[in-house]
């Protein structure tokens, strides 16, 4: 009663403290000059990894081709060649499945550059530059949400391939194996569309300036068919592939018989990708704008 | 020693090349701590790119600055983590909601889980967009959108904030909005430098003002000081006869001591005064003398008048000229 009294008493004043609320709110706010210690290169990267995540939720149409493309190829690779090149179908599985598992990743990393073209060019890269943060964190973090797309993808070709009649001899812990490979293997040739997605105007240009280079580098490789069919100098090429030695390494893990030298092998393209690239995209993101 | 302790930002013949173009070409700037500095320049003058070597996005071509103290080349992380930048166009993730884009910057300045969501609360309470935290930022509106930027720039409140063009394209709530904004950051002992268009802006705002045009400061000074070389005013005359226009002008130069000019409309007359109350006494001969008048209009010289007063010409590139008739006052 007393309250209604006093309010009714003095609406200006009332009114007054209504208005000067936001602003004495915005002036506390500000007052706070809290500055938490820096956290390190990981923490920023995996802040930059939720971001691409993020962006997943509110465009989910581009996990589409993520999730579309591995599923055609191999049903259509399984079928149309099946019977031709080893008899049965059953068969060509066993011995394509893995080398599709590698094409896949391979071609979803080109997403890395297609995504980074259009988004470096937003003003919001303005504030991470002028950010006291690890500097490479923003494209490590976007590779590092890559890294569940080519999970993603991987396990979806796995279960097809397990829906087929593909049956890895090695188990689980082979193909869990094999996926860790192949995240490795994807985000050091993340770093090559990266300074693509860097480097070319547009992200057309990416994708056309990718798929030159990636449809070589898939079909002159042992993931379709045997190599020892090819002409010499085919033979060359493939065994100068870095493709060729990832799926070698994930026949091994999956189906049995991998040796130190093949992992190796799979191995040493990602580090070397990494050593000459990722300095490169390092000094063209600097320069951006 | 002291008096470098005072300032926030020194910089030396800044001078930055874009292949010919010259962007900036040799800036000396002075900004004391706490204040608020505007730096005043029509479009293409060069004032995103100082700011831009100022925030250390940029290096410079030569010349050197020192910003808190610390020289943005060789010590660009020092500058970095005590300044923040609103840029000219959106600084934030148009994809994600304003209260995803807050949480991300407090993670990245250290914030953990639950203290970055709770300061990006704050923040958005703060800026009145808690109705609109969960909506992207590309629904927002253009004021909406300036508020997100500028609280993005204060997840950890900066020694030093570069705004740039803060009020270009704003309604005037907004536009009122921003300089509470402003002034807020000041009185709680932020340095600002803004840049703007609006000589109006900077004179509500700015302890100094530096004009710069084609990379080049031309004038530098308070408010006050610019105001001097300029006018504080300018007044518009309407009036009814043409051939009344020669005794008009006669009278107001007579009593204003100042050049009054005609304008391409025969009936026009245009004056730069220093005293308003002086002008309208002037205004108020001119009946006396039998002269109609059709109308007249006071307010703030537009930054085409500052230029023509400082250059002797208008800035480039030729924008539409801009009247300030709407302000008389």
């Amino acid at each position: 009663m007393n309250q209604s009294n006093e309010t009714t008493m003095n609406p200006p004043l009332n009114q007054e403290s209504v208005s000067l609320e936001p602003s004495a709110n915005l002036v506390r706010t500000i007052a706070v000059r809290e500055r938490p210690a820096n956290p390190g290169a990981w923490s920023n990267t995996v802040a930059f990894g939720w971001r691409a995540l993020l962006k997943i939720k509110y465009v989910p149409e581009q996990m589409f081709d993520v999730l579309v493309t591995p599923i055609m190829f191999t049903v259509m690779f399984t079928y149309l060649f099946g019977g031709a090149l080893a008899g049965s179908t059953a068969d060509y599985l066993q011995f394509l499945l893995p080398g599709i598992l590698a094409q896949t990743v391979v071609f979803t990393s080109l997403y890395t550059g297609v995504t980074l073209n259009t988004d470096i060019s937003k003003g919001v890269y303005d504030r991470f530059k002028s950010m006291p943060i690890w500097a490479p964190s923003p494209l490590v973090g976007a590779m590092l949400g890559d890294v569940l797309r080519y999970t993603g993808a991987s396990i979806i070709v796995v279960l097809i391939g397990l829906v087929l009649g593909y049956r890895p001899e090695q188990g689980l812990v082979g193909v869990l194996l094999a996926l860790v490979l192949l995240n490795v293997f994807g985000f050091g040739l993340g770093w090559v569309f990266t300074v693509l997605g860097l480097i070319l105007r547009t992200p057309g240009a990416v994708m056309t300036i990718s798929w030159l280079v990636l449809m070589p580098m898939t079909f002159v490789s042992n993931i379709y068919v045997d190599p020892a069919t090819m002409p010499d100098f085919l033979q060359t090429l493939v065994a100068f592939n870095p493709v060729t030695h990832l799926v070698s390494a994930l026949r091994g893990l999956m189906s049995g018989g991998v040796t130190l030298g093949q992992l190796g092998l799979s191995l040493l393209t990602p580090v070397i990708l990494t050593a000459v690239f990722g300095p490169l995209a390092m000094r063209l993101y600097r320069r951006k704008r | 020693m002291s008096s470098q302790h005072e300032l926030a930002i020194q910089a030396r013949q800044l001078t930055k090349h874009f292949g010919t173009t010259k962007a900036v070409n040799g800036v000396d700037l002075n900004v004391r701590r706490g204040s608020v500095y505007g730096v005043l320049g029509p479009n293409g003058a060069g004032k995103t790119t100082l700011v831009r070597m100022l925030a250390t996005l940029l290096p410079p071509n030569s010349g050197q600055a020192k910003v808190l103290g610390h020289d943005i080349v060789t010590e660009a992380h020092h500058v970095r983590s005590r300044i923040s930048l609103t840029g000219q166009f959106a600084s934030v993730d148009e994809d994600l909601s304003g209260r995803e884009n807050l949480i991300l910057l407090a993670r990245l300045l250290g914030f953990k889980g639950r203290a970055a969501k709770a300061r990006a609360d704050e923040l958005l309470a703060a800026f009145d967009l808690a109705d609109a935290a969960n909506r992207q930022i590309k629904n927002y509106s253009g004021g909406m959108r300036r508020r997100l930027d500028i609280a993005a720039s204060l997840v950890v409140t900066p020694d030093l904030i570069f705004l740039d063009e803060p009020t270009t394209g704003l309604d005037p709530r907004s536009r009122n909005q921003v300089w509470d904004i402003v002034r807020a950051l000041v009185a709680e002992g932020t340095t600002v430098l803004l840049t703007t268009q609006y000589l109006e802006e900077a004179d509500q705002l700015a302890e100094r003002i530096a004009v710069i045009d084609h990379g080049v400061v031309i004038a530098e000074g308070t408010s006050r000081e610019l105001k001097a070389s300029v006018g504080s005013g300018v007044m518009h005359v309407q009036l009814q006869e043409p051939e009344q226009r020669e005794q008009a002008r006669q009278i107001l130069s007579d009593y204003l001591l100042t050049a009054v000019h005609p304008e391409p409309d025969p009936t026009a007359l245009t004056v730069q005064y220093s005293d308003s109350s002086l002008a309208t006494a002037a205004l108020a001969e001119l009946p006396k003398a039998g002269i109609v008048l059709a109308g007249f209009s006071m307010g703030q010289p537009s930054l085409d008048e500052v230029f023509l007063a400082l250059t002797g010409r208008p800035p480039e590139p030729t924008r539409a000229a801009k009247d300030v008739e709407g302000a008389a006052q």
